[in-house]
This record gives C-alpha cells, sequence and structure tokens, in this order.
C-alpha cells in the first residue's frame, strides 16, 4: 500500500507581538518559530500507524523551499519512509490551487492508494487543499476525519458534518482523506530523533521533475493587502468584588438574551 | 566429666555418623544454594555495566556506617530498633551458627569459651524478644507501611516464615545448650538465662537431655542451611545483599543523574536509549531489586504516594525483582525479552514514571541505599525516544526546543524581568559578550518569565544593589538550563540547552553564579560542570547578611514563619543551613519547623515542566505540604525555589486559605526586612 500524506510548516505567532511587514501583505517573521502544522502531525500519525499495523510504504510530501526540509524530517522521525521536497522558484507564491497541483503531480508515481492531509492549515486557515487534490486525482474525498480504520482496499472513516452532526461512510480506496486534529496521540519526535534522519536523502523535485508547465501555475487567489481587524465596540471590563461582577454578568446576559 | 559423650559428633543419627550427615546436608544445601546464586548472577552478568568500584575508601567508611552502623534504621524508632537488634544478633551469632557446623566434625568446636557462651545466650534471648515484638507489629499493629496501595500480593507470610525461623535457630540452640548444662551437671544461671530456662524446662533425665540435645543440635543446623537456601529466593536475600549494595551504592550526588551510556560518551552515536527491558538496567540497579526488603520507607515518605498517583517505589524495586525471578527462573531457560511483558509501559506503567518528581525522599529515606531517580530517568528516557511523551509535554517540550523555555516565550522578553515599570534604570544590568562582573545571576525560564516569579528576582536584585555587589544577567542569550528536560528523559534536548548555555557563559567573565532557583543550580553544578562556584541565592544573601553588607530590621508583623526546604536545594545538595541563617539574622523573627524539614522534606509538585504535567491524583502534593505547615503553626511559609513558592501560592488557592497564611520567598522575606520591598511585594503582607 503507498501512502501519501502531505505537510506544511507554518508558524508559531502565540507569544509573538503581531506586525505587518512594509509590503502589507505579508507579517514581521523575525520573532515566529516555525514547526510542522498541527493537522499534519495527526495525518501522519494516522499514516505511520497504518504503517505498523498493516505495512505500507508512506511518503511524506511538502511544496517549499529548504527551510521547509525540516517538517519532511520531523515526518521521517515519527516513521514515513521516505519524503520529497517539492521546490522550485516557479512555485512561489503558490495558493491552495497550485499547491493541490504540485503534489498531485508528485504522485504521479507510483500511484496512491491513500492520501491524507490536514484538514486545514494553521496560517492560512482556507481547508481547500485536500479538495482540490482529490479533483485534480479524480479520487473520492471524505473530509475532517475523526475516526480511520483501514482494511485492505477499503477504509471505514468517521467525519465531521455540520450541527455537530458525524458520519460513517465506507468508501474503497484509492481515496484523499483530510484529517482532524484528535483523531490519534501523535508521537513525540525528540531531539535524537530528529538526528537519526539527518543524514536521509530528501529528493527535490522542481516543475520540470513534476512535468509541470510553469505557464499553468498561476495561482487564483493573490493576497492584496493585510491588516489587523478594525477593533470593534462594546468590550466591557466588570469591576468591583467577585460577587459584584458576577451579578452584574448574569444581568448583562440577560439583557442580551444570553440567559433564558 | 559426664558419664556419656555429650558431643553430638559421637552420635550416629539414622545409622549416619555425624560427620558424613552434616557433611551431605553441607554438600546438599551448597550445591542449592549455589545453584540459585547462579541465576541471580546471570542476570546481573547480562545488565548494563555501571563503574562501582572506584573510591574505595568512602565505599568502606559508607559500608561502616549505613551497612554495619545501621545509620538509616533509627528513623523509624521502633522497627529501626529492633532491626538494629536483630542485625547485630546475626553478626554475633553467625560466629555460633559455624561454630555448630564445625561441632558435628569436631567435638568442642563450638566452644569459644565462657564469655562468648554468656554474651551470644543474653543475644539469643534479645533476638527472640526482637521477633516476637516483630511478628507481633506484623500480625496485630500492622503497620499501613507494609500495605502498599499498588501491591497484589503480601509479603506478610515470608516476613513470618523468616521470623519463625529465625526464632527457630535461638530456641534449638537454647535447647542444645540448656540439655548441655544439665549432662554436664552444671547451672548457667543469670550469666546464661535461655539455657538455663531451657533446662529447667527440660528436667533431669538423662535421656531426655540427650535427646533434647542432639536434636536441638541438628534442627539448628539443618535450619540454619535451610534458611540459606531461601535466602535468594525472596526478600530476604538481603541479608546476602544489603552489605554489598551500600558498598557499591551511588558516591556521586544524588542530584546528578546517570548517563545514558556508561560505554559510549557520544549521546547521537547510541543504538538504544535508556531502559526498555530488564537487562538494560545497570547490574547495581538489578541488585538494588534483589536487596528491596519491601519495608515501605520509600513510599512512606514518597510525595507522589502520599498525594495517590501510580507511583509508589518500592513497587519498582519489587516488580523489577518479581520479573528478574520470572525471566531468570531456578529451573528452565531464559525466558527471551520478546516473550515478557513490555517491562515499561506493562510491568511499569507509564503513569507510575511520569507521576515522579525527582525528589529524592525514598533514596534518603531507603536503608539499603537503593536509588530511583537514575532509574526512572533512564525508563523515561526510552519513552521519549519512542515517541511516547504525554501530550501535555509535548508542547512545553517544543517551545523549549524552538524557542529555549517551556512557556514558548520570544528571546526578547527574557530580560524583561529586570526592567519593572516605574523603574528608570534595569535592577540588573544584561551582560553583552565580552563584559564582566562579579557574580552571574543565571535566572531560568520560569523566574525570568513568570509575572509572580519576576518579582522574587526583582527582589534578590534589589537586595544585590543595596549591598553593592557587581552583578548581571545574561539577557536573552539565556536559555532554559534543561533541568527537568533531562529529568524527564529528553537528552537530546538537555544537551542543546546546554551547548547555547555553555556558550552564553564563556562569553562573559564572572567569579560566580548565582540563582535563586534550586534546580538551575543544580544543573550548572551537576548536568554542566561548570568550574566557578555555584551558589544559591540563599547561599550569597547569608554571606551578605555575615560580613555585614546587608542589614535587617524587626518586621512589623508578630506571625510565625516556617522555612520549607526545597528538594535540590536540600535532599540533593545539602544546604540545610544558610537559609535558616538568613532567617536567623532577621531581629526578632518567630520561626517554627515543621514535621517533614530538612532531609526529610515533602516536595510541593515539582519544578518547571512538572507544572505542565497532568498526573492522575487524588490530592496535590502542594495542599499535602500546606497542610504540614499549618500543623507546625507557620503563618508564612518562606521557601527558596520559584516552583515551591507556585505550587504552595496554587495550594492556599485551592485549599481556600487566602489570607490565612502567606508563601514568600527568601528574597522577598529578606527585601522586606531590609526595607527595600516594592509596593507589589509588600501587598502580600
Amino acid at each position: 500500500m503507498d501512502i501519501y500524506v502531505c505537510v506544511r510548516r507554518v508558524p508559531d505567532t502565540s507569544e509573538v507581538e503581531i506586525e505587518i511587514d512594509r509590503s502589507g501583505r505579508a507579517l514581521e517573521e523575525d520573532d515566529f518559530s516555525w514547526d510542522i502544522n498541527e493537522w499534519d502531525a495527526y495525518a501522519v500519525e494516522a499514516a505511520v500507524q497504518l504503517k505498523e499495523r498493516l505495512g505500507a510504504r508512506v511518503t511524506a510530501l511538502t511544496v517549499g523551499d529548504e527551510d521547509d526540509e525540516e517538517v519532511l524530517r520531523r515526518a521521517l522521525a515519527m516513521g514515513c519512509d521516505q519524503a520529497r521536497l517539492l521546490s522550485d522558484d516557479v512555485f512561489a507564491g503558490a495558493d491552495s490551487w497550485v499547491t493541490a497541483r504540485i503534489l498531485a503531480a508528485a504522485m504521479a508515481e507510483p500511484r496512491p492508494d491513500l492520501v491524507l492531509c490536514g484538514a486545514v492549515s494553521a496560517d492560512q486557515g482556507r481547508g481547500q487543499v485536500g479538495g482540490f487534490l482529490a479533483g485534480l486525482l479524480d479520487l473520492p474525498l471524505v473530509a475532517l476525519a475523526t475516526d480511520l480504520q483501514v482494511e485492505e482496499g477499503s477504509a471505514r472513516v468517521r467525519h465531521e458534518v455540520s450541527g455537530g452532526v458525524e458520519h460513517l461512510v465506507d468508501l474503497r480506496l484509492p481515496a484523499v482523506v483530510t484529517v482532524q486534529t484528535g483523531l490519534n496521540e501523535p508521537r513525540y519526535v525528540s531531539i535524537r530523533g530528529i538526528r537519526k534522519v539527518a543524514g536521509v536523502e530528501i529528493p527535490v523535485l522542481g516543475a520540470a521533475d513534476l512535468g509541470l508547465d510553469p505557464a499553468e501555475l498561476q495561482p487564483r487567489v493573490v493576497t492584496e493587502e493585510l491588516f489587523p481587524p478594525p477593533q470593534g465596540g462594546g468590550a466591557e471590563i466588570l469591576t468591583g468584588s467577585g460577587e459584584e461582577q458576577v451579578e452584574r454578568l448574569v444581568e448583562l446576559l440577560h439583557e442580551h438574551g444570553g440567559l433564558v | 566429666m559426664p558419664a556419656i559423650e555429650i558431643s553430638p559428633a559421637a552420635h550416629r543419627i539414622l545409622q549416619l555418623p555425624a560427620s558424613l550427615l552434616q557433611a551431605l546436608l553441607l554438600l546438599a544445601a551448597g550445591a542449592a544454594f549455589l545453584w540459585i546464586l547462579r541465576r541471580r548472577l546471570q542476570l546481573l552478568r547480562a545488565a548494563s555495566p555501571q563503574p562501582r568500584l572506584d573510591r574505595p575508601g568512602r565505599r568502606l567508611l559508607r559500608l561502616l556506617v549505613i551497612g554495619f552502623g545501621q545509620a538509616r534504621q533509627p528513623r523509624y524508632r521502633l522497627a529501626g530498633g529492633l532491626h538494629i537488634l536483630i542485625f547485630a544478633g546475626f553478626l554475633i551469632l553467625s560466629v555460633r551458627s559455624l561454630g555448630l557446623i564445625g561441632e558435628a566434625f569436631a567435638p568442642g568446636f563450638a566452644d569459644f569459651g565462657p564469655a562468648y557462651a554468656a554474651s551470644k545466650d543474653w543475644v539469643e534471648l534479645l533476638v527472640l524478644a526482637a521477633c516476637a515484638t516483630a511478628a507481633c507489629r506484623r500480625l496485630l499493629l500492622r503497620p499501613a507501611r507494609y500495605h502498599d496501595r499498588h501491591a497484589t500480593e503480601s509479603h506478610a507470610r515470608e516476613a513470618l516464615l523468616i521470623l519463625g525461623l529465625i526464632s527457630t535457630l535461638m530456641v534449638a540452640d537454647a535447647v542444645y545448650d540448656g540439655s548441655g548444662l544439665g549432662l554436664r551437671g552444671e547451672t548457667g544461671g543469670w550469666r546464661e538465662p535461655l539455657a538455663t530456662l531451657a533446662a529447667g524446662l527440660l528436667g533431669g533425665s538423662e535421656t531426655t537431655l540427650l535427646r533434647a540435645h542432639l536434636a536441638g543440635f541438628w534442627v539448628h543446623n539443618a535450619t540454619l542451611l535451610l534458611f540459606l537456601c531461601l535466602l535468594p529466593l525472596g526478600k530476604h536475600f538481603h541479608v546476602l545483599t544489603a552489605l554489598p549494595n551500600v558498598f557499591f551504592s551511588k558516591l556521586e550526588p544524588s542530584g546528578a543523574v546517570k548517563p545514558p551510556s556508561y560505554r559510549e560518551a557520544d549521546f547521537d552515536s547510541l543504538e538504544s536509549v535508556g531502559v526498555g527491558r530488564l537487562e538494560d538496567f545497570g547490574w547495581k540497579h538489578l541488585l538494588d531489586a534483589y536487596t528491596c526488603t519491601d519495608c515501605g520507607r520509600c513510599s512512606d515518605h514518597c510525595p507522589a504516594y502520599a498525594a495517590g498517583t501510580p507511583l509508589s517505589p518500592r513497587m519498582i524495586s519489587l516488580k523489577m525483582r518479581a520479573a528478574a525471578y520470572a525471566h531468570y527462573p531456578v529451573f528452565g531457560p531464559v525466558v527471551p525479552p520478546a516473550e515478557r511483558p513490555a517491562l515499561v509501559g506493562e510491568t511499569i506503567g507509564e503513569g507510575e514514571l511520569w507521576s515522579c518528581t525527582t525528589c529524592g525522599a525514598c533514596e534518603e529515606a531507603c536503608p539499603v541505599t537503593i536509588e530511583y531517580i537514575d532509574k526512572v530517568v533512564d525508563m523515561r528516557r526510552r519513552l521519549v525516544d519512542e515517541g511516547r511523551l504525554p501530550a501535555t509535554l509535548q508542547k512545553p517540550m517544543a517551545a523549549l526546543e524552538k524557542r529555549g523555555n517551556p512557556f514558548g516565550k520570544t528571546a526578547r522578553q527574557r530580560g524583561r524581568w529586570a526592567e519593572p515599570d516605574g523603574e528608570e534604570e534595569p535592577l540588573l544590568p544584561a551582560l553583552d559578550p565580552g563584559e564582566a562582573a562579579d557574580v552571574l545571576f543565571f535566572t531560568d525560564s520560569a523566574v525570568a518569565f513568570d509575572p509572580r516569579l519576576q518579582r522574587t528576582a526583582a527582589a534578590f536584585a534589589r537586595l544585590l544593589r543595596a549591598a553593592g555587589v557587581e552583578a548581571g544577567h545574561l539577557g536573552r542569550d539565556e536559555v532554559d538550563s534543561g533541568h527537568e528536560a533531562r529529568r524527564f528523559g529528553e537528552e537530546g534536548l538537555f544537551l542543546a540547552l546546554r551547548e547555547q548555555n555553555r556558550a552564553a557563559l564563556a562569553e562573559r567573565r564572572f567569579a560566580r553564579v548565582v540563582t535563586t532557583d534550586p534546580h538551575a543550580m543544580n544543573a550548572l553544578r551537576h548536568d554542566y560542570g561548570l568550574e566557578r562556584p555555584v551558589l544559591h541565592h540563599s547561599q550569597l544573601l547569608a554571606e551578605l547578611a555575615a560580613d555585614g553588607r546587608l542589614s535587617f530590621s524587626p518586621l512589623a508583623d508578630r506571625r510565625t514563619y516556617a522555612f520549607h526546604d526545597p528538594c535540590y536545594l536540600g535532599r540533593h545538595n545539602g544546604q540545610y543551613e544558610a537559609p535558616r541563617r538568613l532567617l536567623a539574622a532577621i531581629p526578632g523573627l518567630r520561626t517554627v519547623e515543621m514535621e517533614r524539614c530538612r532531609n526529610r522534606s515533602f516536595c510541593c509538585g515539582g519544578g518547571s515542566l512538572y507544572l505542565f504535567n497532568e498526573v492522575e491524583c487524588e490530592r496535590r502534593m502542594g495542599e499535602i505540604r500546606l497542610e504540614q505547615a499549618v500543623a507546625a503553626g507557620a503563618q508564612v511559609v518562606v521557601t527558596a525555589c520559584p516552583f515551591c513558592l507556585i505550587n504552595l501560592e496554587d495550594a492556599v488557592k485551592t485549599s481556600g486559605r487566602e489570607g490565612e497564611i502567606e508563601i514568600l520567598d527568601l528574597a522577598e522575606l529578606a527585601a522586606r526586612a531590609a526595607g527595600l520591598a516594592t509596593p507589589a511585594a509588600a501587598s502580600g503582607g
């Protein structure tokens, strides 16, 4: 069984004072620390668990530059068999659509039995790549998986639909599944684990290697401007003793229809 | 002279000459004993290397003090006293027992003169009394210490069997001696009370006396040999292993953890890390398991056990021994590792391992110097290497890797504690590379970033300034000491952090390092091997007070203060006096000691990564400690560790004692008494 798992490096913006850079289209990155997208870590764990249980070859893919190699190393340290860094100058500014095209091209050979993606990325939060990928590969898609059971040639997936309802679906493989956090418990990767895979060669594949025509890689979504949301009104800090604050809070909730 | 020959050597038993019977018994018992022992040694030979032959002088001294001197027994008055009695009896009477074996071959061999006869008779009487008392404790008093919450089987029966065997030896010898007195027509009187009593009970018939004489002799000799063979099958193996275990005990400070390997210094080139199966332990750690007497002193002192976590230190030893006996059986082949339950994860649960705060109370209490921290750390190393780190610890661990602190704060925020609002210039300068100061203040992460702890650092900085100490800190170049990262088993991360700190330290010149965090102090001393002195702030402040560079006025309040000994200051680094000297330097300060103070101090819950560690428990350790402080009559608990402060303040809130009891760092108290308190720091009082 061939499993592809798509991962992405995202910045950790917690504890950082967010500043927009001079271009107005990106953030100051000086204080950022970078790590694998949280959802993708669950996808990698799911892939590695399937490999440990059923035997499979797991390939981790990312679109990016040499800095992004670090998340592929993490995926290798978690137990992926191989990794591909999809990198080319013409990939710069790739939107979800272009990213999906690049990833799909990298899955041409061997064809996937299962493609796992994080449901969404922590930075852009669009949640599109998995869907585009299924379309491009002409495979069935299950999004937002919260449970994944795979047997030879088929899978049973529980996934979230709107209104807090969950679906349980059976599908025949190959397929694309995007995973929610909480699907499993991603294993810890120790510093030693990362160092052990430091010597593993990660092939870098460009547009030519993937048989992609740069003309077809024009992003369809372009960032025009980045700005903090305008400050709204209506915020109120309650003062006084604990009891007074609670009383006032109950009052306010009643006024605004929060308590019936 | 008696009319008949009374030495057992002259009497046939079952048609056999005494010397032949004794030789057969010796041969059978010796063969059985050596056979079992060989199995026990086989595991030790298969174990990992552990260098424990260095510094023989210091080892002999430990053997004399803790081994023969039984120095750790009196912590429990009655049980310890009984043990000292039985142990002394064992030493004195082993001469007698060997003598009786020889008596079967050579009449008169067991005669060591009247002085020995008299003393050994009294000792036998005392040992009998000790055995009876010990049996009463087991059967009637049933101390909680002997009944571990996590135990699946009790060793009470084995304990009673052994007490019975020891008593049998005493009674048999008394019967032998008493009948001997009768046969010779002598009386022992008060010189030999036990033998005299036996003689009195046996009466005057020569036939009865002779029968009793021979029976006493052979019962004694057979019991002795049976006893020998039973030793390596249960918890009384300690009779043989305890003294060697003390001799081979860890001489390094208890705060220093063992390296991942003694064979290979380069961590990255190790094939596997930590302990995953029995043979991965060092041989001494397996000897520990053989030596455990199931006395329960470790668990009785363990804060994690008191808090109802899955951990009971003694169970680690007992489960290790049970696994050793099961996988290296007396008969049959060694069970291959693949066919055993997983040592780490099954036999010893992950919850047990993550519950240990490495406070060291268990090791301090153990009368036979069994080590626990190194074992726990070694098993955690394996869990971490296999990716089995609890989810709540993964974020702080990743933050340590990416940002050099478990809170995920940026480096530029690290020195901000020294620039409190309203101060024109920093309380303490950040030293740039190349700069020098007399004292370098290593804050470590929690003190640098936690708003509550920043106030303790500020108080300390004000004291340094008032005393005219030329000091500075590393500013944004400092990263976490890695003390807990290492003890949680993430050795690679610890090594990376140490490298960064070592580089930052090497770029600056200073005579001494000081820290308000005993964990950081322990790391810098034992994990970093820093060549300059590393002081705890209690030491520096006590020194400044003694030199008159700091002077204190009486505090306005009339409250009672108690000092809480932090584990890594006290137990692990032996510093109990400096903080108390500092308290004594504040005029009129009323202090009390908690029952669990100094080396018996009770851990408040652990530091650094332990703040993120979520272990199932019935109660918080901090709450238990707070109750102990209240019981001692304290209204203020003074700590000297940032994590004690956090944990105990949390306990004040969760147990609803706000306004009733206050928690203070030593530096905050000293700053108040020196009239340097900031409004924020003073508001609590």
